[in-house]
C-alpha cells in the first residue's frame, strides 16, 4: 500500500475516534464516576447494541492509528529490509489481535455469553 | 563504528526538546502522549475483559484500578489525550498546508513564516487545555 | 617596482586583536585512525564583526594548521561552512562570536553527516536525495524548441517558489531534523523543499513524478512538522512550509 493511502487512513483514523471517545468519555459523566463503573451499569452498556457497536468502531479505529502511529516511531529508529518488514507486519498482527481480543469482549457481553 | 560512520545524532539528539524552542518540544510531547495513549490503551483492552469473569472479576481488577495511584495514571492519560487531539489537529492541518505563511522573498533575518504565532498559540493552547482536563479529571475522580 | 607580499605573509601579518577574548574548542577526529572525538582548545581575540570562520582560520595560520574545516565563500553563499557551533548548526561565516552570547565556543562537524575529518563532513547523501527528486524543469518541450522561445512567468508566478530557489544546499536542516537523527533512508528536508520549489514553478509538468518519488516509507510522511529544518536555514528557505505545502497536494488541500 502506498504510503500517503496509509497515512490518509492514519489521519481519518484519528478524526473518527476523537469525535467517537469524546462520546465514550462523556457517557462516563453522565453520572457519578464511581457509579459510572459499577458491574451492572457497565453490562447494560455492552448491551445497548449501538453503544456496543460504538466501542467496536473505537476499537477499531484506535487500534489502526495506535499501531500505525508505533509503525512509524520504529521504522525512523532503525532501517534494514528485515527490520522495516518485521515492524510492519508485526505492528499490523499487533492491531489484529487487539482488535480481536477487544471484539471478543464486546460481542461476548452483548450477548450476554457471560 | 555505525556511530562515526553515518555521525548520526542518535534518539538523544531526536528526542531532545531544548535547541529549537517549543515547536520540537511539542514534536517531542506528541510522541511520548502517542507511545503513553497506545499502551493505555492496550491495558485498557485487557483491564475491560475481565468483565468477561463475572461480577467478582470486574470488581477485583476495579479494586486494583481505582486506587490513588490508578486515579493519577488516568489523570496522566487524559492529559496526554487531550494534548495528542488538539495538537494532533494542529498538526494535521499544517501538514496539509493550512497555516504555514505564504511563500515570499525572504529578507534579513530570515524569520521563518512556517513557524508562526497561529501555530505558536495552537501548541500552548494544547498544554494548557492537557492541564486544565487533567485537573479536572482529578477532581471528578478524587472529588468523590 | 611595487613589492606584492605572499598570501603567507598576508596571512601572518593580520592577525586578530582585541581585548575581548574566547575559548575556542575544536573537535577533532578522523575516522581512519581516531576511536572518540576530542576537543582541542584555544584562547582568540575577537572583535564585533569576527565570525566563527575567522576564529577557526586563526587557529589555523597561528596554532595548529591540521584543523580540517571546509570553506570557500565566507559570506553564506557556497553553504560549504555549517558545522554544529555551540549545539545548533550554523554556517560558521554567517555567526559572528559577538552574537552567541558565550565565553567558551563548541565547533563540532555537522550531525547526520558522514565525518571526513574533525570539523568537514560528507555531502555524498544530501546531494544524492536532491538528485532524486529531479531537481530540474521537466517538461517536453524546451526554450529552444517552443515558438514562444521563453517560458515567460508573471511576478505572481515566480513568488510561488523564489524563496525555495535560495537554497545553498548546506545541509544545516538535514543536521537539524529529528527525523534525520535517526533515519538513515529519509529524503530529508532539504530534498523535499526542493521538490516543491520545482513542483510550484509554473513552468514545470513533473509534479506526478515528484509526488510519486516522495511518497514513501522514507518520504515525505516522516517529516512530523517540528520546523527545525526553517528555524537554522540561513537562507530563509522555511522548508517546512514547503514540505507541508508538497504533502498538501498528497492529502488533496491543494491541486
Amino acid at each position: 500500500m502506498r504510503e500517503s493511502i496509509i497515512m490518509k487512513i492514519h489521519y481519518g483514523t484519528a478524526l473518527a475516534a476523537v469525535a467517537l471517545v469524546a462520546v465514550h468519555v462523556l457517557m462516563r459523566l453522565t453520572q457519578s464516576f464511581a457509579e459510572s463503573l459499577e458491574y451492572a451499569n457497565v453490562i447494560a452498556n455492552y448491551q445497548f447494541l449501538p453503544y456496543a457497536g460504538m466501542l467496536e468502531i473505537i476499537l477499531i479505529l484506535l487500534s489502526i492509528h495506535g499501531f500505525n502511529g508505533l509503525r512509524v516511531i520504529l521504522l525512523e529508529l532503525k532501517q534494514g529490509k528485515t527490520y522495516e518488514k518485521a515492524v510492519s507486519y508485526g505492528c499490523l498482527a499487533a492491531m489484529i489481535g487487539l482488535i480481536a481480543y477487544g471484539s471478543r469482549t464486546i460481542i461476548m457481553v452483548n450477548m450476554g455469553m457471560i | 563504528m555505525e556511530n562515526h560512520d553515518e555521525n548520526k545524532e542518535g534518539i538523544g539528539g531526536m528526542i531532545n526538546p531544548r535547541r529549537y524552542g517549543i515547536e520540537r518540544v511539542a514534536y517531542l510531547l506528541m510522541r511520548l502522549s502517542g507511545l503513553g495513549l497506545l499502551a493505555y490503551f492496550i491495558g485498557h483492552i485487557y483491564e475491560t475483559s475481565s468483565i468477561l469473569k463475572g461480577q467478582v472479576g470486574w470488581n477485583e481488577f476495579l479494586a486494583l484500578t481505582q486506587t490513588n495511584e490508578g486515579h493519577a495514571i488516568l489523570a496522566i492519560v487524559i492529559a496526554m489525550c487531550v494534548f495528542h487531539t488538539v495538537n494532533g489537529i494542529r498538526v494535521m492541518l499544517g501538514h496539509g498546508g493550512v497555516g504555514v505563511g505564504k511563500p515570499a522573498r525572504p529578507d534579513y533575518p530570515y524569520i521563518p513564516a512556517s513557524q508562526n504565532a497561529r501555530h505558536k498559540m495552537g501548541i500552548y493552547s494544547a498544554i494548557v487545555l492537557a492541564a486544565i482536563a487533567m485537573m479536572y479529571g482529578l477532581a471528578v475522580m478524587f472529588g468523590e | 617596482m611595487t613589492l606584492v607580499p605572499s598570501i603567507a605573509e598576508e596571512q601572518a601579518s593580520t592577525p586578530l586583536s582585541s581585548a575581548k577574548s574566547i575559548t575556542l574548542r575544536i573537535a577533532r577526529f578522523n575516522p581512519e585512525h581516531d576511536g572518540e572525538r576530542k576537543f582541542m582548545e584555544f584562547t582568540i581575540p575577537y572583535e564585533k564583526w569576527t565570525t566563527v570562520l575567522e576564529a577557526i582560520l586563526e587557529v589555523k595560520k597561528h596554532f595548529d594548521h591540521s584543523v580540517a574545516v571546509r570553506y570557500s565563500c565566507r559570506q553564506a553563499t557556497c553553504g560549504s561552512c555549517g558545522m554544529m557551533i555551540n549545539g545548533k548548526p550554523r554556517l560558521a561565516c554567517f555567526t559572528k562570536i559577538s552574537e552567541l552570547d558565550s565565553d567558551v565556543i563548541t565547533v563540532e562537524p555537522m550531525n547526520n553527516f558522514p565525518i571526513i575529518r574533525d570539523l568537514a563532513v560528507k555531502f555524498e547523501r544530501l546531494f544524492d536525495t536532491h538528485h532524486k527528486i529531479k531537481p530540474y524543469l521537466i517538461r517536453d518541450d524546451s526554450e529552444i524548441t517552443s515558438n514562444e522561445k521563453e517560458f515567460l512567468q508573471t511576478p505572481e508566478e515566480v513568488e510561488q517558489y523564489i524563496q525555495f530557489s535560495n537554497c545553498i544546499k548546506c545541509g544545516l536542516c538535514n543536521s537539524a531534523c529529528p527525523t534525520m537523527a535517526t533515519d538513515s533512508s529519509f529524503v530529508g528536508p532539504q530534498a523535499l523543499a526542493q521538490a516543491y520549489r520545482y513542483v510550484a514553478d509554473s513552468r514545470d509538468k513533473g509534479k506526478d513524478t515528484r509526488l510519486k518519488i516522495i511518497d514513501d516509507s522514507h518520504g515525505i510522511w516522516r517529516c512530523h512538522f517540528a520546523g527545525s529544518c526553517s528555524q537554522v536555514c540561513p537562507k530563509g528557505v522555511d522548508p517546512a512550509m514547503g514540505i507541508q505545502f508538497l504533502r498538501g497536494y498528497l492529502l488533496g488541500f491543494r491541486s
